[in-house]
């Protein structure tokens, strides 16, 4: 029996020939049904990147070079259009980042989410509709037939996370993508919207890969966590661990510079800068050892 | 759409229109050539000259003979014309129609074309689709409407006369129309042999008329679209499973038209300014080609109401486009 979704061995580089750029060196991640995966690392780590391409929604600059994504099995990078689409709304959903530009602004709400229910479960516009209000209220949004004929920029930012958090559950899919899903968010309005998550998740039991910056998120969320850095796994285990016995430098120096209630604010270090660069280092080395095997930087291998 | 809002964008038009008119007005009264000098026969005496010009009221100053103007414009008189001697609101009404069906003609042309253009060059973005369009919109824009239609008579009219090339209908139809709308009328009707030598003849000065304007949107929406296609919401919608075609009509259209109609709003008086040159070059009995014919005879009052005609059109050509905004986006609308 194969995993829900197992990443092997994924690079990605953006831009082609002598302009390309590295921005995956081989991503290992392994997601069972239910599970939630923290993905953790700091902005430009390329934990984005991996969201994205187990989505297909890469920039047109960023390109797969080698190594699989397998969903129940199957190769979704590889897998044609239509299957592909076919899988999008109904088995891997989204939770975007950014809920002010994630919603189309002349569509009503309730377009916008009866499209999805309507592409993959065939429902009668009736249907849909009578859905899409229960979905709004599974996402804890009062006066759903109001919100249902609203547009988007009448709805406060929480209010439309919320709804987007409803988009993503809305056919039950088995795997969503969580990008920061609180990050625009005000700080009150995090913890209400982490919590809705976590809680519709355990209850239906939906795999959740969990994007963020934030081993604070994490501790509170996740069941493992892999930390990442220039597009490496540095560190993959469950998240008891991790936050007890982190094996790798790179992690405790995380732990370090993230603020805690019970340590003041003074307290927090920096991630060293020597330490980054020790580890920007590696990264090139591999670079540099995958062109000497003769691996093109720009291309896929030059013969298998 | 609030009436209030439209009360207030018709009252606004009063003042313009004023504008119009005094400019206008001095204009027509500065420049060389008078009426008179066209239509008196050779050897005429002074004293009949200054007969002729104390009957149209121009040998009075400039702002007295405007105020007389304006006094019987409030009347609903626009005056009469020196060259057809008829009134000029009369002469205005009876070739308008003909002008406004030809003009519409080419605006439905120009917006169905420009939306097909434009939205196929973003289907099948990055293929030769793409560079086919932008060819299209590139000759659309540095051609005018005029350039366009003396092309087209060589082409289909001389060359290959598969269309005819002057006039709006075929004289050897005998029929009588009751409005001066034909083609409205003909299709009320049920007459398509009518319709059919009426579109005949409206198709190539409308085509002329409309390559411009076609250009414009498709370029415009075009852009508005490569925008709109960047946007989050897309990613959020391609997410949801959903295929290319219908995130681009669906998701990414609406969005465009918001841009695309005001940029593209002020072509459209473009297009009706146009019909002058355009309906001289296909002799097609439209208000512009009487402009041209009172202005060549300084007919100086149907000069004055063809102007105001022109005015009033294109305030309302504003108003539509404005209003069709408003509808178009919901943040708007509700602020």
């Amino acid at each position: 029996m194969s995993a829900l979704l197992e990443i092997r061995d994924l690079h990605l580089e953006i831009g082609t020939g002598r302009a390309a750029l590295p921005v995956l060196r081989g991503i290992d991640l392994v997601l069972e049904a239910g599970e939630v995966l923290g993905l953790v690392g700091e902005s430009g780590a390329g934990k984005t990147m991996v969201g994205k391409a187990l989505l297909g929604i890469l920039p047109p600059a960023a390109r797969i070079t080698q190594g699989q994504i397998l969903y129940q099995g199957r190769d979704i990078a590889a897998m044609p259009a239509k299957p592909r689409l076919a899988l999008l709304g109904r088995d891997l959903a989204m939770i975007p980042q950014d809920p002010m530009s994630s919603l189309n602004p002349v569509i009503r709400i309730a377009g916008q989410i009866t499209d999805v229910l309507r592409r993959h479960l065939g429902l009668s516009r009736r249907a849909a509709y009578e859905r899409a209000r229960a979905l709004l209220e599974s996402v804890h949004i009062r006066e759903p037939e109001r919100v249902l004929r609203q547009y988007p920029h009448e709805l406060s930012g929480g209010m439309r996370q919320r709804v987007l958090i409803a988009i993503a559950f809305a056919c039950r899919p088995k795997l969503i993508v969580a990008d920061e899903p609180t990050t625009a968010l005000d700080v009150t309005v995090q913890r209400q919207i982490l919590r809705l998550i976590r809680d519709l998740q355990a209850n239906s039991a939906t795999a959740l890969l969990f994007v963020t910056h934030d081993l604070g998120l994490v501790a509170k969320i996740c069941t493992k966590v892999s930390v990442m850095h220039a597009g490496r796994i540095l560190e993959a285990a469950p998240v008891a661990q991790v936050f007890t016995r982190p094996q790798h430098p790179y992690t405790s120096a995380l732990f370090a510079a993230t603020p805690r209630y019970d340590r003041p604010a003074e307290a927090l270090t920096p991630v060293p800068e020597a330490l980054t660069a020790r580890l920007w280092a590696e990264a090139a080395a591999y670079d540099a050892a995958r062109a000497a095997a003769g691996v093109a930087v720009g291309g896929r291998a030059a013969d298998a | 759409m609030p009436l209030a809002y439209l009360v207030r964008r018709l009252a606004m038009a009063i003042p313009t229109l004023f504008g119009v008119a005094i400019v206008d007005f001095v204009l027509l009264r500065v420049v060389p050539g008078n009426p008179i000098a066209m239509m008196i026969p050779p050897g005429a005496s002074a004293a009949d000259i200054a007969r002729l010009r104390a009957f149209y009221g121009l040998d009075q100053p400039i702002p007295v003979q405007f105020w007389r103007w304006l006094e019987a414009l409030l009347h609903g008189n626009l005056g009469v014309s020196i060259d057809l001697r008829r009134g000029v609101l009369g002469l205005v009404m009876s070739r308008l129609p003909a002008t406004l069906e030809l003009a519409l003609l080419a605006m439905v042309l120009a917006v169905a074309l420009g939306i097909a253009l434009g939205v196929g060059a973003i289907y099948w973005q990055g293929r030769w689709p793409e560079a086919v369009v932008d060819g299209i919109a590139g000759l659309g824009m540095a051609i005018p409407d005029f350039l366009w239609g003396l092309l087209l008579v060589l082409l289909l009219g001389v060359l290959l006369p598969i269309l005819p090339i002057s006039g709006r209908i075929d004289p050897m139809l005998s029929t009588h129309f009751v409005t001066p709308f034909y083609l409205a009328e003909s299709l009320a009707r049920g007459e398509f042999s009518l319709v059919g030598s009426l579109l005949a003849h409206m198709a190539l000065p409308a085509v002329a008329l409309a390559l411009p304007l076609t250009a414009v949107i498709a370029r415009i929406l075009k852009s508005a679209l490569v925008e709109a296609m960047s946007q989050d919401y897309i990613l959020m919608a391609r997410v949801k499973g959903l295929g290319r075609a219908r995130i681009i009509w669906t998701e990414a259209f609406r969005n465009a038209l918001v841009p695309t109609v005001t940029l593209s709003g002020v072509q459209f008086t473009f297009l009706v300014g146009g019909t002058v040159l355009i309906e001289r070059i296909f002799s097609y009995p439209g208000i512009g080609n009487m402009a041209i014919d009172a202005v060549i005879g300084r007919d100086l009052p149907l000069i004055q109401g063809v102007v105001m005609t022109f005015a009033v059109l294109f305030i309302l050509i504003n108003l539509l486009i404005d209003m069709t905004y408003v509808l178009l986006n919901p943040r708007v609308r509700h602020g």
